[in-house]
């Protein structure tokens, strides 16, 4: 038998169909919606007058346009509140499990699902939301789609894809202290452009990748789709068979043990073919941060701006057009450069770990006057998993608020908008030009560098703030 | 889902030369609250387009008289961030019914063959020739034509072949789309389901 990778395993097993010359029918093993990008396929059913195929198999939550304060209240803005509700609707309708604003375990949509048991290694998961991809730390194809493939889910459970090439990236090495996965990511990005995957589906291998938490592996392959991969899964292992082990429930497992036993199978042969193949040494990579406005513009914390663009041009439009927007100029530090907002949260960073690891730069400093900062915990549990350590108490403490669950600053779709040219240190996933609010100007950056920013005002390496007992959180 | 037709195309080009040109600037996100597809061409582009003020960016290339069209003409790795399919929607309902670059990111490539947008992939060299020419001769027209997958500069001659998925190609040419598709395989999903005891 020709030898798979784990990617093509998966994928294979969920073909219903392959039309020749054309895409694969893939049946979807399990589909999330929210607010945004779901109204429109709900209306596409409803004038073809088709019910949802496998309701049981779409979970639903509101988190890109909800508030992050006063969630108890009415949503202020028309648009948003009617948009919210329209997926109430939709939901009670056609039957779908809705994890809504107010809902005890609402959350960001690739924050809960895993938290709810409901991502699990070995099968397929779709969202009308490109980092769908983070569910692939669990070893599951996951992957973005348009509102039209949403439609084509709830009305069939399957989705027409062409299969995508396989790349594998391998980072060895030793990680340098006050490093994370976020810089891991983001420095892969930045050697192989917010293109350099597009077409691919990516494998993360090495020891460095199998020595991350779970959270560390969803922030990386969150972020896959940032150099334009279709999504990027990880080897399930001990790492992940231990936090499905303390989930409360893992809804349509009743043996955990033997579908554990499962799961050790899935993995790529030893010989299996990748169309790419990159190596990365994890002792060179840097606590990063980006300059330009898009993630492939980014580079360690103490380097200089390049003077061209990753073709070597001086004078391309788009990369001088791009620090333009950022009031940057090429071969410029950025260290010590003031930064006016500083944003915790979102799919990427809005995990516990997160806000652990900012907790462990914080420990006993203030927030610096000048910067305001948005504090945003990824969902309900983590939320109450910050008070229970005492994390919320010691945000306060040090001047930070806390915000209740939500997508928030990362696409500014509530009223959570950096203004026009203020700076802002992010731990999201888009730098792009207005991302975060018109004319605002984003940063890029784990945890750890939000922090040390958030702490003096400046852009600050984290190292500074990382010493040597403490142990550092991946 | 969108069914719309689209066999041949011959129009002028609108030109916007820059590479990486992400759906959040395609449609903003604080644009996305609607709840139908119609009416985001208004806000096509609109950080570029229109000042803080609201007033029209006169340098902007929707904003120049001297351009228009069917057909626009961008940078390589257009489309790349969000899924939002809104961003396909915005450029539909602005107009156009085709884009050319080099090349697209993978979901809106998806997302604009759902919707009748056909997305053409030409050569850098190809493309730095066109834009050229568009920026220097408003008036230039080009020629598509889906049935033989040739994209031609009609003033230059300059013709080549662009690829598409041929399932996809039949569908536009036909004006079909995939639900109407899987819907009709009901049967098939149902026993694969039913093979691997997922009917639930």
């Amino acid at each position: 038998m020709k030898s798979k990778t784990l990617f093509d395993k998966i994928w294979d097993s969920h073909v219903v169909r392959s039309i020749e010359n054309g895409p694969d029918v893939l049946y979807i093993d399990r589909h999330y919606i929210h607010e945004v990008t779901s109204p429109q396929a709900f209306n596409g059913l409803k004038e073809r007058g088709i019910p949802v195929f496998r309701p049981g198999k779409t979970i639903a939550t509101a988190d890109h346009n909800i508030p992050t304060k006063n969630q108890h209240l009415p949503i202020k803005d028309e648009l948003s509140r009617n948009q919210v509700e329209k997926l109430t609707e939709n939901c009670q309708k056609y039957g779908i499990e809705l994890y809504g604003l107010n809902h005890p375990k609402n959350g960001i949509v690739h924050v809960i699902g895993p938290e709810l048991g409901y991502t699990l290694p070995g099968i397929t998961i779709v969202c009308g939301d490109s980092h769908t991809s983070t569910h692939g730390a669990f070893g599951t194809i996951a992957f973005g789609i348009g509102t039209s493939e949403v439609e084509m889910v709830l009305a069939t459970q399957c989705i027409l894809q062409p299969k995508p090439r396989k790349m594998r990236i391998t980072v060895d090495g030793e990680l340098q202290k006050g490093v994370t996965s976020k810089d891991i990511i983001m420095y892969i990005i930045s050697e192989i452009s917010a293109s350099g995957a597009t077409g691919y589906f990516v494998e993360y291998c090495g020891s460095v990748i199998r020595s991350l938490s779970m959270e560390g592996r969803m922030t990386i392959c969150n972020m896959s789709i940032e150099m334009g991969a279709r999504g990027g899964l990880i080897t399930p292992d001990e790492t992940t068979f231990e936090y499905l082990r303390k989930l409360p429930a893992i809804p349509g497992i009743d043996d955990l043990k033997s579908s554990i036993n499962e799961w050790r199978k899935l993995r790529s042969d030893s010989d299996a073919v990748f169309d790419r193949d990159l190596k990365f040494d994890a002792g060179l990579i840097k606590p990063m941060i980006t300059y330009g406005t898009n993630p492939g513009m980014g580079m360690a914390i103490d380097d200089s701006i390049p003077l061209s663009d990753e073709n070597g041009n001086k004078a391309s439009s788009s990369f001088l057009k791009s620090l333009d927007y950022m009031g940057f100029k090429p071969g410029m530090k950025l260290l010590g450069h003031p930064v006016d907002y500083v944003f915790l949260g979102s799919c990427t960073n809005g995990r516990i770990e997160d806000f652990r690891a900012f907790a462990q730069v914080i420990n006993g400093r203030k927030k610096a006057d000048n910067i305001t900062a948005l504090i945003v915990p990824g969902s309900k549990k983590v939320e109450e998993q910050m008070a229970a350590e005492g994390l919320t108490e010691l945000y306060k403490s040090a001047g930070f608020e806390v915000r209740q669950p939500g997508c928030s600053s990362c696409l500014a779709m509530n009223e959570d908008k950096i203004p026009q040219g203020k700076y802002a240190v992010s731990t999201s996933n888009r730098n792009f030009e207005g991302r975060q609010g018109p004319g605002a100007r984003t940063l890029l950056a784990s945890p750890f560098t939000a922090a040390a920013a958030a702490i003096t005002g400046r852009i600050t390496d984290p190292r500074v703030f990382i010493n040597k007992e403490q142990k550092v959180k991946k | 889902m969108a069914k719309v037709k689209f066999d041949i195309l011959e129009s002028t080009c609108v030109p916007l030369p820059f590479e990486n040109v992400d759906t959040d600037q395609i449609i903003p996100a604080r644009f996305l609250s609607a709840t139908s597809r119609l009416g985001f061409g208004d806000n096509l582009f609109c950080d570029w387009r229109y000042a803080k003020t609201g007033e029209k960016n006169s340098e902007f290339v929707l904003n120049n008289p001297d351009f228009s069209g069917k057909v626009l003409v961008t940078g390589k790795n257009f489309g790349s961030g969000s899924s939002r399919e809104h961003a396909v929607w915005a450029i539909f309902d602005y107009g156009f019914r085709a884009v050319v670059s080099s090349f697209f990111a993978d979901i809106f490539m998806n997302n604009a063959l759902n919707n009748g947008l056909l997305p053409i992939v030409i050569s850098d060299d190809l493309l730095k020739k066109l834009t050229t020419l568009v920026q220097n001769k408003p008036n230039t027209k080009v020629k598509i034509d889906l049935e033989k997958q040739t994209f031609t500069i009609l003033s230059t001659g300059d013709s080549v072949k662009f690829a598409i998925n041929p399932y996809k190609k039949d569908c536009l040419l036909k004006g079909l789309d995939d639900i109407d598709f899987l819907l009709n395989m009901k049967n098939l999903i149902t026993g694969y389901e039913n093979n691997k005891s997922l009917a639930k």
